[in-house]
């Protein structure tokens, strides 16, 4: 069977949280809406390399989507039919189609659709997947790619996610406004962490895993472009970019991981660079600060830095300090040891780590254990930072980074020995 | 994140289910069955089998030129690994929560057994914090 063409596909893509949208609104049926609108883009995905793209292809999905719900609401007054002896008078069509408004809202439906899919209620994973089908307008099998599962796990992820928010009577509306900011912030959180888990996938085969971190870029662009106001929102999108773009360097031709001292910066995408740091600088001089932004900012101190040993230290030790009085988080404090540690020495740097030994959210990971050993090695400990190497090797869940602690162990070793 | 769940059980010879009574057997089976049922409808089972017995097993090394070396008899194992879950669950607490669901499977006389399962994770995190 032939494919579609990326281009193709993009559009296919951007069109699915329009065409949702509007069924959602004809049918008030959240669950049911998104299950017809995957089984149109399966069907586009299926004809279109055949037959060529349709001349008005958000018409023709729409079309196709309200006829699979057509058929289901049929089925439904059929079986209620059979059950019941009332009939209801209103034909199946006529259902479907009350309330149409095809009118104009495509935007505000999805943001709406967005604040859905990441509702509180929802675990992160089940959010994830949920925003990658009804908004990111991926098939159930390409997200099972994404996360490396059989395709019948992950529509059931889907389905079980979407009875959730049936269940809980989430309506298909804009939350009011003093709950807009609190949902917003989680839609940041799944997206940051969609994000995330593409990292761990592009570390793996990335030609049959779906391409996790480019679609949370995507879907933050869109959310961008819904909320333009919201400095945090394009901090996020910068901060994805501002990463994003260091995508190449980040491994070498075995797919071993380069640490961001060493990485080629030639390999580093500028366009991306320019578009995150112009964002950043749309951002902060709004004078609404927020981990976002701080965290863009330092990625754009790294990514404007010539080389590694020009890299502006004093100034992200800086945005750390502000960074920690914003958020409660362990990450930050160990970054911020870091960029102490580089710009007092490592001494002041393993000081602060010894206060965070006894914070139970970092003990016994090998996060804690990969920054001493580096600190120690710095500091001139081969011994103490090897034997630290190999201890936060065996706590790792990542084989990438299992491999980059043994040969930072095994080469101190040798150093010693030698 | 994925957890593999890996059930095993006393090494020396078949296993010993093989000489329960019907009526035991087919509890067993029904509640394994059950339990991957609901594992599945959960959208957490990403993998699971069962493996043949001890009996059946072969050790197997390389010799001369690479030519497989096989060894079938195991008289010094413990424990052996029966059969194995892999879950992709939301925490490593509910990992453990399915590993005592899948120990507790009923034996002879309907009685759990108790088994032990050992939960290992899966090698799939995200390689360190992205954000440097």
């Amino acid at each position: 069977m032939a494919a579609l063409d990326a281009a193709t596909q993009q559009q296919l893509r951007a069109l699915a949280p329009e065409v949702l949208g509007i069924l959602c609104r004809r049918t008030k049926d959240f669950a049911a809406a998104e299950d017809a609108v995957q089984e149109a883009l399966v069907a586009a995905a299926q004809q279109w390399p055949a037959e060529g793209p349709p001349e008005h292809p958000r018409a023709w999905l729409v079309q196709v989507a309200s006829r699979r719900l057509t058929d289901e609401v049929r089925m439904a007054i059929a079986r209620r039919a059979r059950e019941e002896t009332v009939v209801s008078l209103v034909p199946a069509e006529a259902q479907v189609a009350l309330g149409a408004d095809d009118g104009g809202a495509a935007d505000d439906d999805s943001l709406v659709l967005l604040f859905m899919c990441c509702h509180p209620s929802l675990s992160p994973a089940s959010a994830i997947a949920l925003t990658l089908r009804a908004v990111g307008g991926l098939t159930t099998a390409e997200i099972a790619r994404a996360f490396l599962v059989p395709e019948a796990t992950m529509a059931q992820r889907i389905s079980r996610a979407k009875q959730l928010i049936r269940d809980s009577g989430i309506p298909f509306e804009r939350p009011g406004a003093d709950a807009f900011t609190a949902r917003l912030g989680a839609v940041m959180h799944v997206l940051y962490l969609m994000f995330s888990e593409g990292y761990a996938a592009s570390s793996g085969d990335s030609l049959v895993r779906t391409d996790l971190s480019g679609e949370a870029v995507r879907v933050t662009r869109l959310l961008h472009r819904l909320v333009p106001g919201e400095p945090e929102v394009a901090g996020l999108l910068a901060l994805l970019l501002l990463t994003d773009a260091r995508r190449a360097a980040r491994t070498g031709p075995a797919g071993e991981l380069v640490p961001l001292d060493q990485q080629d910066r030639a390999r580093w995408d500028r366009q991306a660079i320019s578009e995150g740091v112009a964002l950043l600088a749309g951002a902060l001089p709004q004078g609404r600060p927020g981990p976002y932004q701080l965290q863009a900012a330092v990625a754009a101190l790294h990514d404007e830095a010539p080389s590694a040993a020009e890299t502006d230290w004093p100034q992200i030790l800086a945005l750390y300090e502000v960074l920690r009085n914003l958020s409660d988080n362990p990450m930050v404090e160990l970054n911020h040891a870091i960029a102490t540690a580089m710009v007092q020495g490592p001494a002041a740097g393993l000081a602060l780590l010894d206060q965070l030994a006894s914070d139970a959210r970092l003990a016994g990971t090998h996060r804690l254990d990969a920054v001493r050993a580096h600190l120690l090695e710095r500091a001139g400990d081969l011994a103490g930072a090897s034997a630290l190497y190999r201890r936060a090797a065996g706590r790792t869940a990542s084989t990438v980074e299992r491999d980059y602690l043994l040969a930072h162990a095994a080469r101190l070793n040798d150093a010693l020995g030698a | 994140m994925k957890y593999m769940l890996m059930m095993n059980t006393p090494g020396n010879g078949p296993y010993q289910i093989a000489s329960w009574p019907r009526e035991d057997l087919v509890r067993h089976i029904q509640f394994m069955k059950a339990f991957a049922r609901k594992l599945t409808a959960a959208g957490e089972l990403v993998a699971a089998e069962g493996l043949s017995g001890p009996d059946q097993a072969k050790r197997v090394r390389a010799g001369n030129g690479g030519k497989p070396v096989t060894d079938g008899v195991f008289p010094e194992s413990k424990e052996f690994l029966a059969g194995y879950w892999i879950v992709q669950v939301d925490s490593p607490e509910r990992a453990y929560q399915i590993a005592a669901e899948a120990s507790a499977a009923p034996g002879k006389g309907g009685v759990p057994l108790n088994m032990s399962i050992e939960v290992r994770e899966v090698m799939s995190e995200a390689p360190r914090e992205w954000q440097e």
